[in-house]
């Protein structure tokens, strides 16, 4: 561990060692104890045709959508689930834990702090997952192209499935976005998340490069 | 009893319907909700998708061991009360094994999945399952008393234990309902039915929109897939056991499904009217009307 990556970690997350209230001493090291960090699997889909079809459509038409507003795009959230939009008619519903959800919309710009988030949240999201990128930013940087603090293309970071282009995107493009994306589960090409994994180090790379104070394991799941 | 391979098999179908009629009836309800919301809400078979979806997760990752059995034994919580659960009244092969247990014995089931989810949740390390558990158990505690004591003033009434016997004695009429001659101990459980079957104003444990999902926080794939799984068995039992000791059980299996589907409706009816509570309100709230019901209707059959 290089001394610039220690300047930036919290001394809470240090090695150390402590005396519980027994008076034994053990030591606690809190990166290591509360993230597991082992690298990722692929996970093929199953080898019979017919059984990988029947899940896929089940899949498209189950999506359950990580709740994290990521930028302004996430205003035109409320819309698709309320009445004017309803998107509950598609199959589409939210959660709120990255661990029961499929699908994670990128709403937006990007800021480099937001990014570190992303991450962690999509890395604990289980495989098959899908990522729906909304609006311009998340394309090529949008309005926000030359900022200092957000990314200018999302897909070098994480994986994207399906972009919604636009500045802002209706709620009517998004219903698009999400047929566009079910089309592409029931085709069997939304394999992302095993691509995620196939380019890890890649990913990683460019992660590390633009997130300063990396100071997580490199995969939490 | 001898062990009866047609009676298993009977019981193995009723658990089918069972489950079938729990998801078909949860998206009902959520379609009510969507309407009163006007919105046109979920299609009708999003349920089953859900469930296959999540059976189909490829990876899951585990916390330890006691995260594996927490679903496993919500589940046989779940199935537990499903088996010492008369369905249809005088039937004996649609009774399941009711013969063998009492209401104790489902009153014990109850709050076995309960706990086992407890431990579970508990192992996953989440701050919001944790939250999610200490909130979930008050509350249950809450509502454990005016049921309780509802029971016991029925015990008291038909002088037994046994949900069958309770059922058989209020055949013959609707003026033999326990809703009818014991009408406290009717509202001590019906109010405590609003929380048992986790409806607004009683969801503060499992809502999306407060500590994100409560105690199933980490569960996710086939873990979760279980836990909707023994959800839906588990919503069709509760207002089951609500309709053997109140409303006179069912004599055939569209009984069954209207009288489920409206004491279910029941929570629901509030659920779409009143908004949530928080968990010191709910608490507070079964330690009053409801309570104060239950000890009058044993003050009055002692």
């Amino acid at each position: 561990m290089s001394d610039e990556k220690n300047k930036f970690e919290n001394p809470d997350y240090a090695k150390r060692t402590v005396i519980g209230p027994d008076g034994k001493s053990f030591v606690v090291d809190p990166m290591q104890d509360y993230f597991l960090d082992a690298r990722p699997k692929v996970y093929e889909p199953v080898s019979i045709p017919v059984v990988e079809k029947f899940l896929n459509w089940a899949r498209s038409e189950s999506l359950w959508v990580l709740g994290f507003g990521t930028g302004c795009g996430s205003i035109e959230i409320p819309p698709l689930m309320t009445p004017r939009f309803d998107a509950f008619r598609f199959g589409v519903q939210s959660r709120a834990t990255p661990r029961q959800s499929n699908v994670f919309i990128i709403s937006g710009y990007l800021s480099i702090k937001t990014l570190k988030r992303v991450v962690r949240s999509y890395e604990q999201m289980q495989n098959p997952k899908y990522v729906l990128a909304l609006g311009s930013c998340t394309i090529n940087g949008g309005m926000y192209f030359d900022s200092y603090n957000t990314i200018n293309r999302l897909d070098h970071y994480i994986p994207v499935d399906v972009y919604v282009a636009g500045c802002m995107p209706r709620p009517e493009a998004l219903l698009a976005g999400f047929n566009k994306l079910k089309s592409l589960i029931r085709e069997g090409k939304a394999e992302n998340g095993n691509k995620y994994v196939k380019d890890f180090d890649w990913y990683k790379a460019n992660q590390k490069k633009i997130i300063k104070d990396w100071n997580m394991p490199d995969y939490n799941w | 009893m001898e062990f009866d391979f047609k009676h298993l098999g009977f019981t193995l179908l009723g658990l089918l319907i069972v489950l079938n009629w729990g998801l078909l009836m949860s998206a009902l309800m959520q379609k009510i909700g969507a309407r009163v919301a006007r919105r046109i809400g979920i299609r009708l078979y999003q349920p089953w998708i859900d469930l296959i979806k999540n059976y189909a997760i490829r990876s899951q990752i585990s916390h330890g061991i006691m995260f594996y059995l927490g679903p496993v034994f919500r589940f046989s919580g779940g199935v537990g009360i499903f088996l010492f659960m008369p369905l249809i009244v005088g039937s004996v092969m649609w009774s399941n094994y009711s013969f063998q247990g009492d209401l104790v014995l489902i009153m014990y089931f109850q709050f076995f999945g309960m706990l086992g989810m407890a431990l579970g949740a508990g192992e996953s390390g989440h701050p919001n399952s944790a939250i999610g558990i200490s909130r979930g158990l008050a509350q249950f505690t809450a509502i454990e008393a005016p049921l309780t004591l509802a029971i016991i003033s029925l015990a008291i009434q038909y002088n037994t234990l046994s949900i069958v016997d309770i059922v058989e004695a209020q055949q013959g009429g609707i003026q033999n309902w326990s809703a009818w001659t014991n009408p406290f101990a009717t509202i001590a459980g019906m109010l405590a039915a609003l929380g048992s079957m986790g409806h607004s104003p009683f969801n503060l444990v499992k809502a999306p929109n407060e500590i994100p999902i409560g105690p199933p926080t980490e569960y996710h794939g086939t873990f979760l897939g279980v836990l909707r799984t023994n959800a839906a068995i588990l919503h069709v039992m509760e207002a089951a056991l609500f309709m053997n000791l109140f409303f006179g059980g069912a004599n055939n299996w569209f009984e069954f499904i209207l009288k489920t589907f409206l004491i279910y409706f029941w929570s629901v009816f509030v659920g779409v009217v009143f908004p949530r509570f928080r968990i010191e309100q709910s608490v507070a709230w079964f330690f009053k009307i409801p309570l104060i019901a239950g000890v009058v209707a044993i003050i009055l059959f002692m």
